[in-house]
């Protein structure tokens, strides 16, 4: 149906608004639900596969087992209200691509990949690379986001998330996300932004230095507000330190 | 544009409705079903008015498609007449002010009852945070919350002493 043009619906919590705002007019709506284990969460060896049509309550009420798990479910609860992750999927959100969502400026730290399903058959696309733009993602038109595959981690894995909104479940001003796992280089993420995810492969020197660092980060993505610097400043300075920056 | 037929249980009933193609819960039940307690406030997910029950969660009607409800069970605060919880949470509210005119209360009561279920531990700052989903523009909260918490520690209390619930 996808590939005939029907637009692919999840939770509809972002599509619904848009439906009723009239700001998208699809012919044929298909709904994913109905795909077999479009939602649950499965363990593999070191991986772990969230189905995209898992929702956020799930989540947030611990169905992903592990360190990784707990990272998510504290993700989870800050999203939206309740009656919304009750319906609200991860797949949806990620699909979506709403620069200022939470799950895309948080999977990217985690490592792993996003799981499509097409005509072509089955790709995986690495999920530091997902979003490529402002509601756009590496999926082609014909394409699902079937699954989410991230690495488990560690328990001594730390790591820092910091959102800024003034109201319980507003959509972030700035949102920064720092992991530093045992082995591998820590790795950031930046959003909320008015652009993509800005994904920062090695942070060793924003943990080593966070205030000088961020400053330079900042600085590096071009004129911006006054407000949103300072705000994307402090995200990543207080990310850095929850992960366990001096 | 096709009509879709579908067949979902309402408050206990099995129905069988023909949806607009691109009508939403909400309207549905306001419109065909006549279950006008389901308020609509702002139609994009932000107030909760329209929140009811599906599949045994609260979600919003508003943004939940007609046609996605095929086989669904949906609990409409009419629903809830007969419910214990409800009946405790009615007296508290109107025992604390938490109403005034009312347009919010049906979602308020839905969201209410989940917190009371879910999370008979929370404190004042967990339930404001979790009915920051549900606006109100007459009672300034204070009511609601007060409500809720007494709910939760009569329902403490209660099953302290090991009572039926
Ligand atoms: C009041 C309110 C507040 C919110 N606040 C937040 C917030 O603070 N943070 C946040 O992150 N989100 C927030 N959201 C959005 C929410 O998280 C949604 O659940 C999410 O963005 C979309 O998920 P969905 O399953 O509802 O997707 P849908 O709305 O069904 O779909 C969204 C888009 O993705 C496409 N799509 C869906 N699934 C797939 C798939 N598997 N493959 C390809 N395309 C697909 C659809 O065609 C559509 O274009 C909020 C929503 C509401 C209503
Ligand atoms: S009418 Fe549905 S949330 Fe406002
Ligand atoms: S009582 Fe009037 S909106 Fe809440």
């Amino acid at each position: 149906m996808v590939a005939g043009g029907a637009r692919p619906g999840a939770g509809t919590q972002s599509l619904g608004p848009l439906l009723n705002l009239r700001l998208a007019q699809p012919e044929t709506i298909a709904d994913l639900r109905h795909l077999p284990d479009y939602a649950g969460v499965t363990r593999a060896g070191d991986v772990v596969r969230i189905g995209a049509g898992t929702t956020h309550a799930a989540i947030e009420d611990g169905a992903v087992p592990g360190r990784v798990g707990e990272i998510m479910a504290t993700v989870a609860r800050r999203i939206a209200y309740r009656p919304v992750r009750n319906r609200g999927t991860i797949g949806g959100s990620l699909a979506h691509a709403d620069p200022a969502a939470d799950w895309i400026g948080v999977l990217p730290v985690l490592g792993g990949s996003a799981v499509a399903i097409g005509p072509r058959g089955e790709r995986r696309i690495p999920l530091a690379g997902f979003v490529t733009g402002i509601f756009e993602t590496a999926l082609a038109p014909d394409e699902l986001l079937r699954a989410i595959e991230v690495p488990v981690l560690p328990a001594e894995a730390r790591w820092g998330h910091w959102k800024f909104c003034r109201k319980v479940g507003e959509f972030s001003k700035a949102t920064a996300c720092v992991l530093a796992a045992p082995g591998t280089p820590p790795r950031a993420v930046l959003a909320a932004l008015d652009r993509p995810p800005l994904v920062i492969e090695d942070a060793g020197a924003l943990l080593a230095d966070p205030a000088d660092e961020a400053a330079r980060i900042v600085a590096g993505l071009g004129e911006m507000a006054p407000w949103r610097s300072a705000l994307a400043q402090a995200a990543l300075r207080h990310a850095a330190t929850a992960a366990g920056a001096p | 544009m096709k009509r879709i037929a579908i067949a979902l249980t309402v408050n206990g009933k099995a129905v069988e409705v023909v949806a607009e193609p691109r009508e939403h819960l909400a309207d549905l039940l306001r419109g065909t079903l006549m279950l006008t307690g389901t308020h609509i406030g702002c139609e994009h997910g932000v107030c909760g008015a329209c929140t009811v029950e599906i599949d045994g969660v609260p979600q919003r009607s508003c943004i939940v498609h007609a046609g996605s409800c095929d086989g669904a069970s949906v609990r409409t605060i009419e629903g809830f007449a007969d419910d214990a919880v409800v009946a405790a949470l009615r007296e508290s509210f109107s025992r604390e002010h938490a109403l005034q005119c009312g347009y919010c209360t049906p979602g308020m009561l839905v969201v209410a009852r989940d917190i009371v279920l879910r999370l008979p531990d929370a404190d004042e700052a967990r339930v404001r945070e979790e009915l920051a989903g549900n606006l109100c523009r007459c009672t300034g909260y204070r009511g609601i919350v007060r409500a809720v918490l007494g709910v939760l520690a009569d329902r403490r209390a209660g099953s302290s002493r090991a009572e039926p619930r």
